[in-house]
């Protein structure tokens, strides 16, 4: 017994020491994991916290239309890029839903909503455009003006995303200097995979419609050795050089690594989004709400608490000390836990704090009242910490189990349908949870043997423990 | 001392809570928000002493974008929360510009919510759904749990109900803040249900747990002598437990936290209190009247019972 609670103490101890280190809001806590970098030194605060947005991008289709997982996994990708453009620290973007029909986007901090929707939303327009002959093509992400004439007779999607003068008598000569033209849209695009030339270096193979076969043949055959521009949503991807006449199927070489391949391929095929999304939920919070709900719930936190510390030291004297020394324990290692794991912190997510501090509290609680109870009875000190432990434990087991049931199903519910408040609540309740059962089990004995070994004055003063 | 003699006053006096609360849902409706009608939730600040008196949000709101169905509440100074009909991303800019143009000063954006109609009844239904999944699955593992009893499913069908009813007090208080302050039923309420659910489960199970206990060490005794026992011998504990995480802890949170938090915290408090309440005087006093099948005599001796 003594060598096991020895063993324990220093287990404790160091999970202490550690969860300490962890909190301290200036610990530098950053690992290398193969090529990814991850930072843990801040906790992962949620959007009513810190601020930002949330947009949740639905698939627009007819009821009943089947949902292709890979083209909702395609759009999820394109989503993704466009919000990097925005430069938002630690942006999320998931499927979600039954039918996988759904979006979330989050951009914790971002404040501008307007810019960060109007981002999302863009329908992807993608175009080739026509470089005059001689000139050479812009750089590789420069926004150009594009005009997308008529006569090409495909596609250059709705009126509303061709922001180039409507009148369909509108000629080159009339347009701005700086406005290129558009040869054909993505929607001439039959197909497009990558493919790799005879040295290995990758490049991208694509097939043409009928109709772009027509155009781009006669245009390619005429036009040898000029430049042609790849344009989605008015920005350059790409320029290479026309090498030889194109029907049917062509190739890009380009200097590409296989990823900025695979990318353009994904572009070329995908260009316009592969569903059409449209925004069902969006919320912005400003950072100065979220900074008041957290400062104003830390604060009563501490009060709160104060006041049970106080509580527990007036009421349950010794061994309320050792509870407050357990709950604090408790407290670092679910923090620890937190910041590490990491685990999204809102205000849903306190909630479950909160809950599963109570029941860590209710612990203490359940052994110290049947540690009352067997001193009462007439046993010493020493001999009643066993069955006073022993006759708690049913209790604080089966209701934690039942809480931990609580928790997965919620959890679960959660992830399957989207709703990120259920699932806040349930992973910090279920963290906390499985500390507290740790603590009960472990650092609420453990120091209760400490005090009854190490302090043998204790014996003799059961006032001590509030009989 | 004898708690479970009178369980019917309990009884009544839990009706006597729930069935207003009821009746208030019934009449006014509970206040649904947003994040379950569907609709957008606008918070802006404005520049101290410039804010406009509601009725002139409604009209600005109908008159240049033409969104009826308005409800313009002020929250703290110098801020309101406008609530509508569905609006984009795109309309709102243009209303906080045609705010500042029309009030005068900067209009800072605090928060905007916009929940598709179809989004929230989802959120709704399916938080009821996992609610119940959950409680099911309670109801199996207390049967496990207490399966070395006399009618084990018993303790997991009483549990149930005191949980049910803790849920149905926190609606009925839900209804009636919503009718008298305005309080709105949204996702934060959602979570305190959440929470309650999970604090009146563990509570149920730690008083359970000491009847499972006695019930092996005193074999002989009457079902109701022995539960009764059971609670008083847990009553120091329930009480202590209670004042920890309910009154300390959340009453800090409702005196000193934000208008949000405080409808959130008083929530907790009264569920929460619902929680350890129907532990003594719902749960246990159920297992004695299912014990003692008092149902069979309830319309000969009501009166008795009952006084």
């Amino acid at each position: 017994m003594q060598q096991r609670f020895l063993n324990w103490l220093i287990v404790i101890v160091v999970a202490l020491a550690i969860s300490i280190y962890v909190v301290l809001p200036t610990s530098h806590l950053v690992f290398t994991l193969g090529n990814q970098t991850i930072d843990r030194s801040q906790f992962r605060q949620g959007l009513d916290l810190q601020g930002g947005i949330q947009v949740l991008l639905e698939a627009d289709l007819p009821a009943g239309t089947n949902i292709n997982a890979v083209a909702m996994e395609t759009a999820k990708r394109i989503v993704e890029q466009r919000v990097n453009g925005l430069g938002v620290a630690e942006p999320t973007i998931q499927t979600q839903g039954e039918r996988r029909d759904r979006i979330v986007v989050e951009l914790p901090g971002f404040t501008d909503p307007e810019q960060a929707i109007a981002t999302i939303r863009q329908t992807g327009l993608l175009e080739f455009v026509i470089i005059p002959t001689g000139e050479l093509p812009p750089a590789e992400g420069a926004v150009i003006q594009t005009y997308c004439p008529v006569v090409t007779q495909v596609d250059c999607g709705n009126p509303a995303q061709t922001p180039a003068p409507a009148s369909t008598e509108a000629t080159t000569d009339t347009l701005p200097a700086k406005t290129y033209v558009t040869l054909m849209t993505g929607a001439a695009l039959q197909d497009a995979t990558v493919g790799a030339d005879e040295l290995g270096n990758p490049l991208i193979n694509f097939t043409l419609t009928g109709d772009g076969n027509r155009i781009f043949g006669a245009f390619t055959s005429a036009h040898i050795g000029d430049y042609l521009a790849i344009v989605l949503d008015k920005t350059v991807i790409s320029a290479p050089v026309i090498q030889a006449a194109i029907t049917d199927r062509g190739q890009i070489s380009g200097n590409f690594t296989i990823d900025s391949a695979n990318q353009l391929a994904l572009q070329l095929r995908y260009g316009s989004l592969p569903v059409p999304l449209k925004v069902v939920e969006s919320r912005v919070i400003g950072p100065s709400l979220g900074q008041d709900s957290l400062n104003r719930s830390l604060m009563a936190g501490a009060i709160g608490m104060t006041v049970v510390v106080l509580f527990m030291l007036l009421y349950y004297r010794l061994p309320g000390l050792i509870a407050v020394l357990a709950i604090l324990t408790y407290g670092l290692i679910t923090l620890a836990l937190f910041k590490l794991i990491p685990v999204t912190l809102s205000l849903a997510g306190i909630a479950g704090f909160l809950l599963s501090t109570g029941s860590a509290l209710d612990a203490n609680i359940l052994i110290f009242e049947r540690l009352k109870e067997e001193l009462r009875n007439g046993r010493s000190l020493r001999a009643a910490l066993a069955p006073a432990w022993q006759r708690a434990w049913p209790s604080i087991r089966d209701s934690n189990i039942a809480a931990v049931i609580i928790c997965l199903i919620l959890y679960w519910f959660g992830s399957a349908f989207g709703a990120s408040i259920v699932q806040g609540f349930a992973v910090t309740l279920f963290v906390g949870v499985l500390i507290s059962l740790f603590c009960a089990l472990v650092v609420t004995r453990t120091f209760l043997t400490a005090t009854v070994e190490w302090f043998h004055g204790v014996e003799e003063r059961p006032a001590w423990f509030g009989v | 001392m004898d708690i479970l003699g009178k369980r019917y006053w309990y009884f009544l006096l839990s009706l006597a809570l729930i069935i207003p609360g009821l009746a208030a849902m019934g009449v006014w409706g509970l206040p649904l928000a947003i994040d379950f009608t569907g609709g957008s939730l606008l918070e802006v600040q404005f520049g101290s002493g410039q804010a406009p008196p509601p009725a002139e949000v409604t009209a600005l709101y109908e008159q240049e974008f033409d969104i009826t169905n308005t409800r313009v509440q002020t929250s703290g100074a110098d801020v309101l929360i406008v609530r509508s009909p569905f609006i984009e991303e795109a309309t709102r800019a243009e209303i906080v510009r045609a705010m500042e143009a029309r009030f005068g000063g900067p209009v800072t954006l605090k928060r905007f919510d916009s929940v598709g109609p179809t989004i929230g009844q989802e959120v709704a239904a399916r938080a009821a759904l996992a609610v119940g999944v959950a409680a099911l699955a309670v109801v199996v593992y207390i049967y496990f749990a207490f399966r070395g009893l006399p009618h084990a499913l018993r303790y997991g069908v009483c549990a149930i109900i005191a949980m049910i009813h803790d849920v149905a007090v926190v609606l009925s208080l839900g209804a009636i803040g919503g009718h008298f302050f305005g309080w709105q039923i949204d996702s934060l309420f959602l979570t305190a249900t959440l929470t309650v659910v999970g604090f009146s489960v563990q509570d149920k199970i730690v008083v359970f747990d000491r009847i499972r206990e006695n019930s092996r060490i005193y074999r002989r005794l009457p079902f109701e002598f022995l539960a009764n026992h059971s609670i008083v011998q847990t009553l120091q504990r329930s009480i202590n437990t209670q004042l920890m995480t309910v009154q300390f802890l959340l009453l800090a949170l409702a005196l000193f936290g934000g208008v949000t938090l405080r409808e959130f915290a008083i929530t907790l408090v009264v569920g929460l209190l619902s929680g350890t309440y129907s532990s003594i005087f719902i749960a246990a006093p159920i297992l004695v009247v299912w014990e003692k099948r008092e149902w069979t005599r309830w319309f000969g001796r009501r009166a008795e019972a009952a006084a």
